[in-house]
């Protein structure tokens, strides 16, 4: 079998989406982790630390060559992704040309299983404001605020999350952005698994609860970055 | 205690052959007994409209006890109707009430043409199991039953999968039109037994270009297949499949 | 004259000598000979993928949409293999001896012996094929006991044994479908055989999705058509079983053998009312567990529950005390039919028996408390334990009860009654399954060789696939030997143009009766005929009656059925009216053998030939043959017979009390 064939069929679709999803699952860990810096803010932790932390690790990503390098497969796997998702979709739907009068409903899925495209454009779309606010300004139009530590100059990322984070209807866009990627994740996490072929009913009731974990803490401390930024939280 | 008052409204898809457009009719049945199974409904609904001079409604049936799989109503957004582990011919009208309205579909699949109203063609299923969904031995070939032990818990998980009906409510339900439980089904059967193990790579990769060629989707792991089948066929043997299918993918020679 | 062609010798080595003498076709020849297979259940998915497999060509008919489908699929308790894996005491004769016994002694000793002998076989071959046969926890296979036998020779698969083995057989027909060796032609019903020159040669068949006739030929001819209990209107068949290719034959030449042993199986839902269009069984094996019983009073209407135990008539222990439950098919369902019309029946329609697993659910408990050594049970705790017992060993029996009549069998006994399941009889043929018309040949419950006048459980797998894996493959040979020089036939002889004249003309008269009456009314009407006076008890007066009738009923049929639809398409009610016309000529035949044979056997109980107290009684001086009908005309048919001469099995009077 020619390895076109392979990750062509329906089954090696799935796993393109499949291994493609679980590295942007783990990319959401690496991000989720150095954005949980902002909370060295905390009165709890260091009222002094004014996001030092956080853009010290910020500063650590953008500088780092072996990250720069994975970042471009990054790129690459998050438009795999994206056009292998939307192909299949549009190809899925093909299948059936007259559609139903009544539809199935919930009976053995989930509203959000059956929902991946909507909610992957949901995220998408979050994505690109998302970029807007924080990646192109530093990555490319360099004009974020300088702020130096230790006598090394890099971006004041924190500063510019208060600013963006001040606008009201960015903190909402934000957090429905997470409620999508929430949803995303519930199913995404233990389907990619399945797609790969863990079968054993012990492994997959541990894949299925630690999926359901994910997806909820996940998305509820990129969350609560916005909300804490915007109520004051964090100074 | 039976009753014979049941009055209904069924909205029935009517469709005169593969290339027509086909519509839905609206009939009334009355007096139906709740002791009647749904077809034998149809049946009544059938005399009445030959009785008519109208066209009956044509569906495949046949065993008329759940096991041929021949049946195939699409009930009110259900394959195979209201009742789980259930199918169409042993769905009964105590299920209904009287005054309800039934809507009644054939399979929706690409891969399962219309033949006429409720009656689809799935051949595409005997396609895929040309592709590889045996043993090749031929007759006379065996050693004695006996000289091949398996493992009970094999044996069994074995039989389960097997216990497939070959009806196409999975891919009736849906959304991607995908035939992997069925598939994976066969797959499951024949790759948890020793004898089955010899072809297992060929047979997976052949099995699913024909599913694919086939018009069939690809899964999604949602689940509504494992929740319509009539035998309870579990979700698991998808993933069994996606082993068999990614290990033959990666270590075929060719 | 009818020639069985039995080979001579020591009844064990009949069929040993045939094969060792039989007549070959070489490979390359084989290539060039066509075989037709019309019906893919057990025998014809196993006849046609075997034939495949020695390279002839063939071509394989089913009316189903797909080979999967056949109602072999329904059987369910098991198949009986001489392998005494259980080392009780179990061989190729005893399987041979109880199914001669069984059969009352009215099968044909070689065949069955032949059946006995590659009974073994069949199991190692479908266990290569994957048949996912139940197992112990060492392993290896798993047997249970069935009517009876006194031995555990029963392979299964829970309640789905014919499904597994038909699938079985199906996978390794695609098998050979993929390889180019079986053409296969689903949706397409057979409507007659085409002879050319004394020989089977063709068939016409009707595509069921267009509605377009075909020509097709081959050099021999296998129906695998399966029984005709439809006859009856009610039965366990599928609603698509039928008898049309096996009748179309019969009106070309192939003898029909005693037609009128038809099956009773005694434990079977029993019917809720006008409107029900099939009956479903509830496996032999139940009778392993449960206990039948009728209230001691007449028309007593309390609930099962409230009838104490010192009112209850446990008849079949009574009358049976050796086999008690287990009393073989025949001998059960007389009886519960001798309490219904006694007046000691239950349920609303006072037509059905308890089948009650109260004791065996206690029993059950009472061994789980035992094993697992639990102390101070209470008795609630009892009944759930053997309840769960019960759930694994017959649950999906049980489900299928609760979903039909809407009762729990766990708590309530659940109501049975005997109904029509398997016919005996079948088209006529010799040791090598040819019918008497050359090169058509007949395997499976078609047929009527092996089981006499009373099938025993589990049988019926058996036979089928020895029919087609080991039988056909060699018996087919030694004909079509003599054949290699023949060149297939093309389609536009004049023997295939008029026998497809033929069948048009029979679809247009058909088509145009235009009358009022639906062809299902017609068909219930018969089945009421058929059963009351030609089932479970038949008498000389009734038999005669019912011959009248069903004449007259033939003439209504033909004047005043109503078809809709057109002959072009899809039709399902025009497939209907070909086959309920055929089962009505067929009732008539039935009736006829049945007044023929004025004894009582097996399945067929004269009620002018029984014992005192109410037993079959055989006359063995007088009808130890099998009656061989030959088609004569309308309502004409001519009696040949074929004497058994059991040299081993010497005939008794079967005793199971």
């Amino acid at each position: 079998m020619k390895w076109s064939e392979f990750f062509t069929s329906s089954i090696g679709k799935k796993f393109v989406m499949s291994l493609t999803g679980l590295f942007l699952i783990a990319f959401l860990i690496v991000h989720a982790s150095i954005n949980a810096c902002i909370f060295a803010d905390l009165p709890v932790f260091d009222a002094n630390d004014n996001g030092e932390i956080f853009n010290k690790a910020a500063h650590f990503m953008g500088a780092t060559i072996l990250i720069r390098i994975l970042e471009y497969g990054l790129f690459l796997f998050f438009i795999l992704h994206i056009y292998q998702g939307y192909l299949l979709t549009v190809q899925n739907k093909s299948k059936r040309s007259v559609g139903y009068a009544v539809n199935l409903g919930n009976r053995g899925s989930k509203w959000y299983s059956r929902s991946m495209a909507l909610l992957g454009t949901l995220i998408l779309l979050f994505l690109i404001l998302h970029l807007g606010h924080f990646w192109v300004k530093a990555r490319f139009l360099h004009n974020l605020a300088p702020v130096t530590y230790n006598g090394v100059e890099m971006h004041d990322m924190f500063a510019e999350m208060k600013m963006v984070f001040a606008q009201p209807w960015v903190v909402i866009v934000y957090v429905l952005g997470c409620i999508s990627l929430a949803y995303h994740l519930a199913h995404g996490f233990q389907s990619a698994f399945r797609t790969l072929g863990v079968h054993n009913n012990r492994y997959n009731i541990i894949l299925t609860s630690l999926g359901y974990g994910f997806a909820i803490i996940v998305p509820l401390v990129f969350a609560l970055m916005p909300i804490a930024m915007y109520l004051g939280w964090v100074a | 205690m039976s009753s014979n008052n049941l009055n209904l409204t069924l909205k029935v898809w009517k469709q005169k052959n593969s290339q027509d457009k086909g519509q839905f009719e609206t009939y009334q049945v009355k007096d139906i007994s709740d002791e009647m199974s749904f077809l034998e409904m149809f049946d009544v609904l059938n005399e009445k409209l030959i009785a008519e001079g109208k066209e009956p409604v044509t569906f495949d049936h046949d065993c008329r006890e759940g096991i041929c799989g021949a049946c195939s109503m699409y009930i009110d957004g259900k394959p195979h109707g209201p009742w789980l582990a259930n199918t169409v011919c042993q769905l009964h009208m105590r299920a209904y009430k009287d005054g309800d309205t039934v809507t009644v579909e054939p399979w929706r699949a690409n891969a399962f043409p219309v033949i006429k109203d409720l009656m689809v063609d799935r051949s595409a299923f005997d396609r895929i199991i040309q592709a590889g969904g045996y043993i090749s031995v031929n007759t006379g070939n065996a050693q004695d039953a006996n000289n091949i032990p398996i493992e009970k818990q094999l044996a069994d998980d074995s039989f389960a999968a097997a216990a497939c009906i070959g009806c196409g409510a999975c891919v009736a339900a849906c959304k991607n039109s995908s035939a992997m439980l069925f598939l994976s089904a066969k797959v499951s059967h024949l790759a948890l037994l020793p004898q089955g193990a010899i072809e297992r790579k060929t047979r997976v990769l052949n099995m699913i270009a024909q599913m694919d060629a086939e018009g069939f989707g690809a899964c999604t792991n949602t689940g509504a297949c494992e929740a319509v089948c009539p035998k309870e066929i579990s979700l698991t043997n998808i993933a069994r499949l996606n082993q068999e299918y990614l290990l033959a993918g990666l270590t075929a020679e060719k | 004259m009818l020639n069985s062609k039995i080979p001579s010798g020591p009844l064990a080595e009949k069929w040993t000598e045939f094969k060792g003498h039989c007549k070959l076709v070489n490979p390359a020849n084989k290539r060039k000979l066509e075989i037709i297979v019309v019906g893919t259940g057990l025998a014809g998915a196993s006849a046609a993928s075997s034939l495949g497999e020695l390279g002839y060509k063939v071509k394989a008919f089913c009316f189903q949409d797909s080979p999967r489908r056949a109602h072999s699929i329904a059987a369910q308790g098991g198949i009986n293999a001489a392998k005494n894996y259980q080392n009780d005491g179990d061989s190729v004769f005893r399987l041979f001896y109880d199914t001669i016994k069984g059969g009352d002694y009215r099968a044909r000793e070689a065949n069955v012996h032949r059946l006995a002998e590659v009974s073994g076989n069949i199991i190692d071959q479908c266990v290569a094929a994957g048949v996912p046969f139940a197992r112990e926890y060492g392993g290896l296979l798993s047997n249970r006991s069935f009517g009876g036998t006194q031995v555990q020779r029963t392979f299964y698969a829970a309640g789905q044994t014919g499904q597994q083995l038909l699938i079985g057989a199906y996978q390794s027909l695609e098998r050979q479908v993929a390889l180019g060796n079986v053409d296969m032609y689903a949706r397409h019903e057979m409507l007659d055989i085409v002879i050319i020159d004394g020989k089977a040669r063709g068939i016409i068949a009707r595509n069921l999705v267009t509605g377009k006739l075909e020509r097709h030929f081959g050099h021999a001819i296998l129906l695998c058509t399966g029984g005709y209990g439809n006859v009856f209107y009610l039965s366990t068949n599928a609603m698509g079983s039928n008898v049309t290719a096996a009748w179309k034959a019969h009106l070309k030449g192939a003898y029909f053998g005693n037609p009128c042993f038809t099956q009773i199986h005694p434990t079977c839902i029993p019917v809720s009312g006008d409107h029900q269009s099939k009956l479903t069984l509830m496996s032999e094996s139940l009778r392993n567990d449960g206990r039948i019983w009728v209230p001691k009073k007449q028309n007593d209407n309390r609930r099962p529950n409230e009838i104490p135990e010192e009112e209850r008539d446990y008849y079949l222990e009574r009358r049976y005390p050796a086999f008690g439950n287990l009393v073989p098919r025949d001998v059960a369902s007389r009886a519960a039919k001798e309490r219904c019309d006694a007046g000691y029946g239950v349920g609303s329609s006072k037509q059905a028996v308890y089948l009650d697993y109260a004791d065996a659910i206690h029993r059950y408990g009472k061994g789980e408390v035992n094993k697992r050594n639990l102390h101070n049970v209470s008795e609630e705790e009892v009944v759930k334990l053997g309840k769960e017992v019960v759930k694994e060993k017959y649950g999906n029996l049980f489900d299928m009860y609760e979903k039909i009549t809407g009762e729990n069998p766990y708590e309530v006994p659940m109501r049975i009654y005997p109904a029509v399941h398997y016919t005996m009889g079948g088209l006529w043929v010799d040791y090598e399954l040819m019918t008497t018309v050359v090169g058509l040949y007949c395997l499976g419950e078609a047929n009527f060789s092996d089981h006499g006048a009373n099938r025993l459980g589990a049988s019926a797998l058996m036979q089928g696939l020895a029919d087609g894996y080991f039988v056909i493959p060699y018996t087919m040979g030694n004909y079509l030997a003599d054949d290699i020089m023949t060149k297939a036939i093309p389609t536009d002889h004049p023997a295939f143009v008029e026998a497809e004249k033929a069948v048009a003309d029979r679809i247009n008269r058909l088509m145009n009766i235009k009358g009022k009456q639906t062809v299902e009314s017609m068909h219930k009407r018969l089945g009421k005929i058929m059963w009351e006076k030609c089932g479970m008890a038949r008498n000389e007066a009734g038999l005669k009656e019912a011959i009248v009738e069903i004449q007259a009923l033939k003439k209504e049929f033909w004047r005043d059925i109503r078809i809709p639809g057109s002959i072009e398409e899809m039709n399902p009610e025009l497939d209907k009216a070909n086959r309920v016309a055929d089962f009505i000529e067929l009732g008539e035949l039935m009736c006829l053998d049945a007044l023929n044979r004025r004894e009582s056997c097996g399945g067929h109980f004269r009620e002018e030939s029984q014992t005192e107290e109410g037993e079959a009684k055989r006359n063995d001086e007088e009808f130890s043959y099998v009656a061989a009908w030959q088609y004569a005309g309308e309502h004409q048919w001519q009696l040949h017979k074929e004497a058994l001469n059991f040299e081993v099995a010497k005939p008794t009077q079967r005793s199971y009390k």
